[in-house]
């Protein structure tokens, strides 16, 4: 009886390990669409602006994805640490005259994380206080706070005329942003996988899936000493630092900062691109910002004023019809085809 | 001997009502204690105190020797305080092995590590397995917890409880809801459990209560009403009276015997 | 000052019509409307087509703002808030967000995106005299009517079968339904009543601030102020915090001091730093019980 226990046991700690192992092996088709990613540099290098646009956007989505998908802090402001991570950016480069050191863009990027980091763990005592209701509040309420602050400051700024000459020196002393946007596209992307890769690390790590546990049920999670306020001060820092970078990757590339990174309409788009891919998905992030830079072609080339509408229909039929994103259903479709194909 | 967990004058009022009122208690390490009272005597209230789920409304809370009273939940955790909840509080979508891997990483006091990966350390795994498989969950390890049968959740609630080998744990009202059946595996886990932790039993079966209890405290409207070992408990005449009922109180005079209903 | 001090409170009773409907409704049902702004700007959108378009006079356009307003409220929450009730509040957020796009890009499309503004009715054009101070004569009008909607509302909720049933509903909604109170008949009938005020607030106020599609966005901040600071237990709460955002918020728009040489309009910081620190240092609110449950 205690042998076959013990047994048993020693088997039972081997299927354990292979289990969490298997939880975080990187699978054929992440593999896939990162090469896929970078092909598309060199496939369609007239669209490379545009693909761009699409990673800065997964970036900013990942980090939305870390706040509201791991830690459950619903956030109608995460705009604020992306145009704050523009101007933070913007600034150090305006400041170096495009020239190294100063406007090196790693540095600028590590200057916007560093920055929206600092401020993201200051705001998040705030954020943390009180109810779902509260904290839109008080992230709305922020995000206001940096918008007038940006628009009132105009003489470091720019105000409404936006930030000039902010054009980073060659990346790593190397490549030159060039005109058709390839070396930008690539660095965004590297940028972003690199980003990706962490997170995803820090998913699966035992503090990732503490996050994971305070969301499902912070009253448990106490109970076994989880310090659940210290963990989500964690996140919403980290979530701030990576929408910082994104912001920065923003400025960079387009050697302008606006009044517009500030805007409302970056937390919604974000919150529905993190919705539509899927909430706590990590690839949802990618997935999402894909297919609203795709639906924002076709819709608001066909009628450029009425986006607006488009989108808010999207986001009404997402909430009544579609639960769990993209990510959501192609994991359960690829459940589907395990049980069909697969072991009896 | 020192008490590993204590309160004085402990109070807790809801609004005008008084769920906990004025408990001044202690428990010793190695404590087989039952903790019985009427619904809504203010027992889980008591435990919610004791486990810093609810702040109390005055009194104190001491923890080995230690006062306690502001700590929030996660420190009492952390200083060997462990609790199950009377209505289950899981992590459904998580798997019983991700879960007791999480309370033990927890305990080791890991889980703020964001660069390793969960589940590298084979000591940390090991534990959680033989912990699942002692509680009979070796074999749904890998299912999610929300799709789980009921009596196999309770026991994962316990499981969560009892694997950072605690030193005092509260178990508040572990068989509730469970078929009778199943009922005696939950109390055979209780009974198994190391001689040096402290356990606290809230439970209204008192055919259990007599066979796990050496002492046994009466929660009336909040407050302690009587105290004392089981069979002080069983023969004072005020439980007979208030609590327990005549007839029933009969058949656990000697505790020893056991099943007689 | 004074003047400052009596615009803004025709501002302030102006944003508690606007906003009691919201602060109602969450109380009552834990309900997120970030759309609530949408209702506000159909109003004025009402006020601007019967006066511009048919030349009626502002004091038709009211209760037809409110009417027509309270009866899309009504179809609205019979037809798609019902469904949201037990979901999350994210998903409370993302759709209301979603219908307040929607209704911007409708009111775009067919009134254009500039800004419109009514005329005041003769009657009301012009100041009121009085010493030192000369009084807006239409500001006093927003507020004798403010004043009064709020003595209505107040005597509602005291006096009346509905306005108990309506406080034990906010009270504990669980406990009023084991009273046998029908929570959700009275959650359809205050949403529509809260609607129809908002469009009321909005047609209103389409004299005294000029009314775009960008409205229900602007107004949305100012709404969660209101409940911010004045909590959703009680009426008395958001009316105080309106008025007192109303002339915070008049009043930061003269005071601009000089920092570092530049003149800067601090009207913003000060409104939003409050409302920050109201709900760290008081999350139930400046005057009321708990925000949400
Ligand atoms: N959060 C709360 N707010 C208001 N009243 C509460 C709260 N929690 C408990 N109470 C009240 O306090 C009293 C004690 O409740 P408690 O749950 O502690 O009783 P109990 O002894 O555990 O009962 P049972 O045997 O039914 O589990 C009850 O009257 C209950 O209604
Ligand atoms: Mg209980």
């Amino acid at each position: 009886m205690t042998d076959a226990t013990a047994t048993d046991s020693r088997s039972g700690t081997d299927r354990a390990m292979i289990y969490f192992a298997e939880r975080a092996r990187w699978r054929g088709p992440e593999v896939a669409l990162w090469i896929g990613a970078f092909a598309l540099a060199f496939l369609f290098p007239s669209r490379a602006l545009l693909f761009n646009e699409v990673a800065i956007l997964a970036l900013f989505a990942l980090s939305l994805d870390l706040v509201l998908g791991y830690a459950g802090i619903v956030s109608l402001g995460h705009g604020a640490f992306f145009g704050l991570g523009a101007y933070a950016a913007g600034l150090l480069a305006k400041a170096g005259a495009g020239a190294a050191p100063l406007s090196d863009p790693t540095l600028g990027l590590l200057f916007a994380a560093l920055v929206c980091a600092a401020v993201g763990y200051v705001t998040s005592f705030l954020v943390l206080r009180g109810s779902d209701l509260t904290r839109l509040m008080v992230t709305l309420g922020v995000a206001l706070i940096f918008q007038e602050i940006a628009n009132r400051m105009a003489w470091l700024t720019g105000g409404a005329d936006g930030l000039q000459g902010v054009a980073p020196a060659n990346i790593l002393g190397m490549f030159e942003f060039d005109l058709y946007g390839r070396n930008a596209y690539l660095y965004s992307l590297t940028v972003l996988m690199v980003l990706f890769v962490f997170a995803r690390k820090i998913v699966h790590s035992p503090f990732g899936i503490s996050l994971r546990a305070i969301k499902g049920n912070s009253l448990r999670a106490g109970a076994i000493g989880i310090p659940v306020n210290r963990r989500l001060n964690g996140a919403y820092t980290l979530g701030a630092a990576y929408a910082g970078v994104a912001g920065a990757l923003l400025a960079q590339t387009t050697a302008f900062v606006s009044l517009d990174v500030l805007d409302f309409h970056r937390s919604a788009d974000v919150m529905l691109i993190v919705v539509f891919g899927g909430v706590g998905t990590l690839y949802g992030a990618v997935v999402g910002a894909a297919a609203f830079k795709a639906m924002y072609d076709v819709l608001a080339a066909a009628t450029p004023q009425y986006w607006e509408f488009w989108l808010g229909l999207v986001l009404v039929l997402l909430v009544l019809f579609v639960r769990g994103g993209v990510m959501g259903l192609l994991g359960a479709f690829y459940a589907r085809l395990q049980r069909v194909g697969g072991r009896p | 001997m020192t008490a590993v967990l204590a309160t004085e004058h402990l109070v807790r009022r809801f609004g005008g009502l008084t769920a906990t009122n004025n408990v001044t208690f202690s428990l010793p390490a190695g404590a087989r204690h039952a903790l019985i009272g009427p619904n809504g005597a203010g027992k889980t209230t008591f435990v919610n105190l004791l486990s810093g789920v609810l702040a109390p409304t005055s009194g104190r809370v001491f923890l080995g020797g230690r006062d306690v009273t502001t700590w929030p939940a996660h420190m009492r955790a952390r200083a060997g305080l462990s609790r199950t909840f009377q209505i289950n509080q899981l992590f459904a979508e998580f798997t019983p092995l991700e879960t007791i891997g999480l309370a033990l990483s927890e305990a080791h006091g890991e889980g703020a590590q964001f660069w390793r990966r969960v589940g590298t350390s084979r000591a940390v795994v090991d534990e959680a397995v033989s912990t699942l498989e002692r509680l009979g969950l070796g074999d749904v390890m890998e299912e999610r917890v929300g799709s789980l049968p009921y009596g196999k959740q309770r026991l994962l609630e316990i499981a969560i409880a009892v694997a950072p080998k605690p030193k005092v744990l509260l178990l508040d009202e572990p068989a509730a809801g469970v078929p009778e059946g199943e009922r005696e595996q939950i109390l055979d886990i209780v009974a198994a459990l190391p001689a040096e932790m402290a356990l606290v039993l809230i439970e209204h079966d008192m055919d259990l209560v007599f066979r796990f209890a050496r002492t046994i405290s009466v929660l009336v409207g909040g407050a302690l009403f009587v105290e004392g070992t089981a069979s002080e408990v069983a023969r004072d005449p005020r439980v007979r009276q208030v609590y327990l009922g005549e007839s029933e109180i009969d058949h656990h005079i000697e505790p020893a015997t056991g099943k007689t209903a | 000052m004074l003047t400052i001090l009596f615009d803004g409170l025709a501002y302030g009773m102006l944003l508690f019509v606007l906003a009691v409907g919201l602060s109602v409704t969450l109380g009552l049902m834990n309900f997120i409307n970030l759309a609530h702004g949408a209702f506000a700007m159909a109003g004025g959108y009402v006020a601007v087509v019967m006066m511009q378009r048919y030349g009626l006079s502002l004091f038709w356009s009211l209760p037809a703002a409110f009417v027509l307003t309270a009866a899309v409220g009504a179809l609205l929450e019979r037809t798609l808030y019902v469904r949201l009730y037990d979901k999350t509040h994210l998903e409370q957020v993302l759709f209301t967000i979603g219908l307040t796009f929607m209704a911007m890009a409708t009111v775009d499309y067919f009134m254009g995106a500039s800004p419109q503004i009514v005329d005041v009715p003769k009657a009301l054009e012009g100041n009121f005299e009085l010493g030192i101070v000369s009084l807006n004569k239409y500001r006093i009008f927003v507020i004798a009517v403010c004043a009064l909607l709020t003595i209505a509302l107040q005597l509602g909720l005291s006096k009346t079968r509905f306005g108990s049933r309506l406080r034990a509903a906010v009270d504990d909604s669980r406990v009023a339904r084991g009273l046998g109170i029908d929570v959700t008949a009275i959650f359809a009938l205050t949403f529509a009543f809260g609607s129809g005020l908002a469009g009321f607030g909005g047609a209103l106020g389409s004299a005294i601030f000029s009314i775009d599609p960008q409205f229900p966005l602007k107004f949305m901040i100012y709404f969660l102020i209101v409940i911010a600071v004045g909590g959703t237990s009680t009426i008395t709460g958001p009316f105080l915090a309106s008025i007192l955002l109303g002339v915070a918020d008049v009043a930061g728009k003269y005071y601009t001091p000089e920092i570092g040489g530049h003149r800067i309009e601090i009207g913003g910081f000060v409104i939003y730093t409050i409302m920050v620190l109201v709900l760290i240092f008081r999350p139930q609110g400046l005057f009321g019980r708990a925000v949400g449950k």
